[in-house]
């Protein structure tokens, strides 16, 4: 074949074409929505949430969960960028973790020390690192694929990325229905939850993002 | 031809050819890859320069069909030279990791490299017919006949008694499977 031939053919296969920001944004939104589903079908808020966000405890929950998911998601979008070696944004991927280390020494301050291990081991830990892992599957699903049509230096980097972003998105869900709402317990199942489905990207990225 | 010789380069020129394609000016798009071609050739054989011309144009294809396909990472309010430079370089990395040789691929971006003023050189055999091949039947006929015979969609889609719309649609899965068929299937 040749390469001239090859160019007129490429134009013909050259429709307009829809940002990539766009795709991700509704990824991202689209994949939440199939986790809120999948979370009011399977578990639904807490009975008593309508006290609950009165307390600055359940409502960090939230705070955290979120801040993680956007950040990530700001940091996934700029490593899409084939020309990006290293993301000037991956700063932000700190904010989530800061964030979380102070309310961990806020309430180690503020309750007694025989109360740490319980609030830590809490109730549900079980749970919670199953169903967070379950519920950030579909937004995880969705960013790869639009990640599939981005150009990535590192695949497993921007897998791993995108299982942050999903795993900020699952984990804030199953807040709403968790008891336990001490940064201590989020600390430890939380991030564990959440390291699993990044370790997925990770995995599923290298295998799926190359190009 | 834009002009590719001012003093910052091509730059300008083919970030608005580019925005002219990624908004589907076919016509636009075709001027772009035709100018970046030649500046690909060179790139490409100082890269593999101890390898034959058949060669050096396989690689050329290669790189031009990923910017077809990564056209959508390029973000309009961004440079666009840096885009295709890291392209390429990805591109030709990967081929020379494939292909087992140590060389160097160039530090400086092939933007800097004056571009190849000889022609095309004709390729007798290329690695994008054998792969074309290797395509299923569908995709196969559709590619054969627009890439390698030269025909249009629309006489594609006579020819074979396909919607246009799904010629356009096995032609781009086909183009999707031919880059992925060049990173995976020429281990050997």
């Amino acid at each position: 074949m040749k390469t001239d031939d090859l160019i007129a053919s490429l134009a013909a296969d050259a429709p307009a074409q829809r940002p990539l920001r766009r795709l991700f944004a509704a990824a991202a939104i689209l994949g939440a929505l199939v986790a809120c589903l999948l979370f009011l079908v399977t578990l639904g808020p807490r009975p008593d949430i309508h006290q609950a966000v009165h307390t600055v405890r359940f409502d960090f929950k939230f705070v955290v969960t979120i801040v993680l998911a956007v950040t990530a998601f700001f940091v996934m979008r700029d490593m899409a960028r084939p020309e990006v070696t290293q993301s000037r944004l991956r700063p932000l991927l700190w904010v989530a973790p800061v964030l979380l280390v102070l309310a961990v020494a806020a309430e180690l301050m503020a309750v007694p020390q025989d109360q740490w291990m319980p609030r830590l081991i809490g109730h549900n830990m079980r749970f919670c690192t199953t169903m967070i892992p379950l519920f950030a599957l579909a937004p995880l699903a969705l960013l790869l694929w639009v990640l599939r049509r981005a150009a990535p230096q590192s695949p497993t980097r921007a897998g791993a990325i995108a299982g942050l972003i999903a795993g900020g998105i699952g984990a804030a869900f199953y807040a709403a229905h968790c008891f336990d709402d001490s940064p201590l317990f989020v600390a430890a199942w939380y991030t564990l939850a959440i390291g699993m489905v990044t370790g997925l990207g990770a995995l599923l990225g290298s295998r799926l993002l190359r190009w | 031809m834009p002009p590719a010789n001012k003093p910052d380069g091509p730059e300008k020129a083919w970030a608005d050819l580019m925005r002219a394609g990624l908004a589907g000016d076919a016509a636009a798009y075709r001027l772009l890859l035709e100018a970046i071609a030649p500046r690909l050739r060179k790139f490409a054989g100082n890269g593999l320069s101890r390898i034959g011309n058949a060669d050096i144009e396989d690689v050329v294809q290669e790189i031009l069909l990923a910017i077809h396909l990564k056209r959508q990472t390029w973000m309009q309010d961004q440079p666009f030279l840096p885009w295709l430079n890291a392209i390429a370089r990805h591109k030709l990395i990967d081929v020379m990791r494939r292909k087992g040789r140590r060389g160097e691929v160039p530090i400086e971006g092939f933007i800097e490299i004056l571009p190849d003023e000889a022609p095309a050189p004709e390729t007798s055999h290329s690695e994008l017919n054998k792969l074309v091949s290797r395509l299923d039947s569908r995709q196969r006929s559709v590619v054969s006949s627009i890439s390698l015979d030269g025909h249009s969609i629309k006489d594609t889609a006579t020819k074979l008694g396909m919607s246009e719309g799904a010629v356009r649609v096995a032609f781009h899965r086909g183009l999707k499977k031919l880059a992925e068929l060049y990173r995976t299937g020429r281990s050997a």
